[in-house]
């Protein structure tokens, strides 16, 4: 691993020319940054974006910095997350961690203990998937930000489908599982 | 006559209310002659899906979902209810109810010829809707409609009387491409449901939904790979990934292959990639972009190893079943004949020959790459979808003749984008003024200065008239022309059903040869109510509809092996094939013979895919090799090899018309059908061959003389 890394400062460094479209755009970006505490944190990184054929890897070897940036990025994300988004989406999203964990509760009884009924499982499983992704979509078209994608989709119009659409998932859902 | 439609239109209809019915009234006379077209001649063909269409009439719904079929694949049966698409069956029946319901009596058998002509011009108003998603131009949906109405690409499959799934899934192929175009563009769940909900149709009627299950994965890939990543394209596609994916899993026969097979597993990737990318998504919007790249590499890279591992392990585990040979032949055409010759022996999964695409597509195979070429100038969404499936369009029509279906909704629908283009632009456009050119000179400079010189647009204009007149001029003839070739090419070649041949006498008088039915008649007099007939797949629908007597194999090729048996008893000597014929049951054998007639389409033509099959369940007892001549032939006369003299089908065609095991029980006018009854045991319970081999005074036969009798006797 360390070859690699040196490799890459060494591509950086010397020659900007050939490196100049990447780098400087990270370099650039990364000075005037405040939360980043160290500026060698992308470089580090890097080479497990070029090497990522193991995830665990590169965390091992450059585990500091990266961890930090990590921990930098879940806070930020869940301060962001806490702070900006309204009550009623925060609702939405409670539902599609609970639609998660019985589609995965639903998968893993289907690894442990056998698929025999798979009609059961298949429009079962469905179902959560098919109402998380239904959910997600009426969380996208309800959020505020987005509303410039969708002209046509007002957050009444929203729902409206929200239901139909459940409503058809769900007539298929209970039409399979026998 | 599309010209002068527009010409018309361009004159009366200054005002939006008469352009709107306007266009309705050209719309249903659009659809009025492409149902016209399609009436030149009636014979009802796949008779096996009119006979089940007769069966849900009779006995309902839930029957028809349960039915056996004891009267095909003799002595295996079939479990119909759950090995055909239902959708075609269930769309006339709901229609007969329909129409019985508002007190108009209809028989079932008018509801099943003019299924196929009524759906076509549903097709050309979905091609219609389709256009207009593309362009503003308002003819371009008319020209599309047209096209879509008479091209001979489609009516080949949609005449009045071709009652086979194509005959709705065309509509429904191009009605749910619009659908999805209409889902992406608004970003609407609802119309993603639409579309899920017309793909489960188009699962119930054709296996030719592999395509749209392919294309719709496949267009979101490209927009994502082009950076078009959008909630609205994450919106339409999961809700149509999700909800279609269940509709399409209610359909018996397709059971649980969405999520088993390899062809279905573009879509689940590219639905679960982009729940990955909504979230990303998410997260990008949330923390500032240094740390998001971070997270990106991380996550991404993560994700993607553990999900190219699971698809590994999954596929070499057998949890998904790798591609199937149907599949296979579409990447590389050498495949099937190598190695499922079933596949390969039916003529419309040939590769297409050059001829055929100007044959079926005619003026529209030249504008369709200029109607690509337009897409690509605009490059929205849409449009992208329009370049996609032609891309994948024109290769699968490449490879398969029967494939030359689907590409001819997007051929029409980029050739009438090309033409309304250019005729708008040659009709409508105005010459420019002299203030307009220095504007745009002025501004052409100023955008020298600016740097990009392609973002500037030159002035373009038709100053002259006689150019505007003789280019309008030449359009309106190639349509013409268009228009004559379609119906030259519908009332020549595709409405010439398979049952009845049509030729000229000497004198140029037509001579029709109705041979087929002839014989179909005289099988349904003359033979007992369950007298099996043996004859290669390809009639196995006719003998089982028009003669109304079971068989052993027809053109639902589900069970290769039966048809191998069959074609093993054709291609093998009598002392081999009669012990088949005699353990199957067989009463009559019907082989089509071309030789009096020069009829190409005959059993002799076909016999070495007959063997070939036979030979891939049986390599060491049928051997194709032995068929040809030293010399690599494969002849029929004098220099015939003895294994082909000997076979059973060359001795019912050519040789030696008398057979020792079969006689003679009907030989058609024009001899076109033979069928030979299958002799029974003589009364000391004999077969004939060694019965003539003890008159003979021989003893060789001994074994089989053993071993025939005592077979026999057990059932």
């Amino acid at each position: 691993m360390a070859p690699k890394r040196n490799n890459a400062n060494r591509g950086v460094s010397p020659n900007p020319k050939t490196a100049a479209t990447s780098a400087s755009a990270t370099s650039s970006s990364a000075v005037p940054l405040p939360p980043n505490p160290n500026p060698s944190a992308p470089i580090a990184s890097r080479p497990s974006s070029s090497h990522s054929a193991s995830s665990s890897h590169p965390k091992t070897s450059a585990s500091a910095p990266v961890s930090q940036t990590w921990d930098k990025v879940v806070s930020n994300l869940t301060s962001h997350y806490q702070k900006s988004t309204p009550q009623r989406t925060k609702l939405l999203d409670a539902f599609m961690a609970f639609l998660v964990v019985v589609g995965v509760l639903q998968f893993v009884y289907c690894v442990l203990a056998g698929n025999y009924p798979f009609n059961a499982f298949l429009s079962g499983f469905g179902a959560t998937v098919g109402q998380f992704v239904l959910t997600a979509s009426l969380r996208i078209q309800t959020t505020e930000a987005n509303k410039k994608d969708f002209p046509a989709v007002s957050p009444e119009r929203a729902f409206a489908d929200y239901v139909v659409c459940s409503l058809i998932l769900h007539f298929f859902c209970v039409n399979f599982i026998n | 006559m599309s010209a002068e439609t527009l010409q018309v239109l361009a004159d009366v209809g200054k005002g939006k209310s008469t352009r709107g019915v306007l266009r309705v009234i050209i719309l249903a006379l659009i659809a009025g002659a492409s149902i016209a077209s399609r009436l030149f001649s009636v014979i009802l063909d796949p008779w096996f899906n009119f006979r089940a269409t007769k069966y849900l009439v009779a006995n309902g719904f839930y029957n028809f979902w349960d039915w056996f079929d004891d009267r095909t694949w003799h002595p295996l049966g079939r479990v119909t209810g759950g090995t055909l698409y239902p959708g075609l069956m269930v769309t006339s029946g709901a229609i007969w109810h329909a129409l019985r319901a508002l007190t108009i009596p209809v028989d079932i058998r008018n509801v099943c010829v003019l299924l196929a002509p009524a759906f076509s011009g549903l097709t050309a108003i979905a091609a219609y809707l389709l256009t207009n998603e593309m362009t503003t131009y308002n003819s371009a949906g008319l020209l599309a409609a047209l096209f879509m109405g008479i091209a001979p690409g489609y009516i080949s499959r949609s005449v009045a009387g071709s009652y086979d799934n194509e005959a709705i899934a065309i509509f429904l192929l191009v009605f749910t491409f619009y659908l999805w175009i209409k889902a992406l563009k608004q970003g609407s769940m609802l119309w993603g449901a639409l579309c899920a909900l017309f793909y489960g149709y188009m699962v119930a009627s054709w296996g030719g939904y592999a395509f749209i299950t392919c294309l719709l994965p496949l267009h979101a890939f490209v927009l994502i790979l082009m950076g078009r990543y959008s909630t609205r394209l994450y919106v339409s596609y999961t809700t149509w990934y999700a909800l279609g994916t269940l509709a399409s899993m209610q359909i018996p026969f397709v059971g649980f292959l969405p999520v088993k097979t390899s062809e279905h597993m573009p879509a689940l990737g590219i639905f679960g990639f982009l729940q990955l990318l909504a979230f990303l998504d998410y997260v990008r919007s949330a923390i500032p972009s240094r740390q998001f790249q971070t997270f990106l590499w991380l996550f991404a890279g993560g994700i993607f190893v553990l999900s190219l591992a699971a698809l590994v392990i999954a596929t070499s585990a057998g949890v998904i079943a790798p591609w199937s040979g149907r599949f296979y032949s579409l990447w590389d055409t050498g495949y099937a004949k190598i190695h499922i010759p079933i596949i390969a022996s039916v003529s419309e999964h040939q590769p297409t020959a050059w001829p055929a695409f100007f044959f079926d597509l005619n003026l529209l195979i030249f504008v369709f790459p200029v109607g690509v070429y337009l897409c690509f100038q605009e490059l929205a969404d849409e449009h992208v979808f329009i370049i996609v499936y032609a891309v994948f369009g024109s290769y699968f029509a490449g490879v398969m003749v029967r494939l030359m279906l689907t590409l001819t909704p997007v051929v029409c629908v980029a050739g009438a984008i090309a033409i309304s283009t250019i005729l708008n632009n040659y009709l409508v456009a105005k010459t420019p003024t002299e203030e307009d050119q220095q504007a745009a000179e002025a501004a052409e400079k100023k955008g020298t200065k600016s740097g990009l010189k392609s973002a500037t647009k030159p002035v373009v204009g038709i100053y002259s008239l006689w150019s505007k007149s003789l280019m309008v001029a030449s359009m309106a003839v190639y349509l013409l022309i268009f228009v004559m070739h379609c119906t030259w090419v519908t009332s020549n070649a595709y409405s010439s059903p398979s049952v009845v041949l049509a030729s000229r006498m000497p004198d140029g008088s037509q001579h029709i040869i109705d041979d087929y039915r002839e014989a179909y008649q005289w099988l349904r007099q003359n033979t007992k109510e369950d007298a099996k007939i043996m004859s290669w797949w390809d009639y196995g629908y006719q003998i089982g509809g028009m003669a109304d007597r079971p068989t052993l194999v027809d053109n639902n090729t589900w069970n290769n092996t039966h048809i191998a048996t069959v074609g093993k008893a054709m291609s093998s000597r009598e002392e081999v094939s009669y012990p088949i014929m005699r353990q199957h049951e067989v009463d009559y054998v019907l082989v089509v013979f071309g030789g009096l007639l020069g009829y190409s389409g005959d059993d002799i033509n076909k016999f070495l895919w007959m063997v070939r099959i036979a030979e891939g369940i049986w390599p060491d007892e049928v051997s194709e090799r032995a068929f040809f001549t030293p010399r690599g032939e494969y002849r029929v006369d004098g220099e015939a090899t003895e294994t082909m003299k000997n076979s059973l089908m060359y001795k019912m065609s050519y040789y030696n018309f008398n057979n020792l095991t079969l006689e003679e029980a009907f030989t058609s006018e024009n001899w076109i059908i033979r069928i030979y009854k299958v002799k029974d045991l003589d009364n000391v319970g004999r077969d004939h061959i060694s019965a003539a081999a003890f008159e003979k005074g021989l003893k060789k036969k001994k074994a089989t003389k053993k071993r025939g009798p005592r077979v026999l006797r057990v059932d």
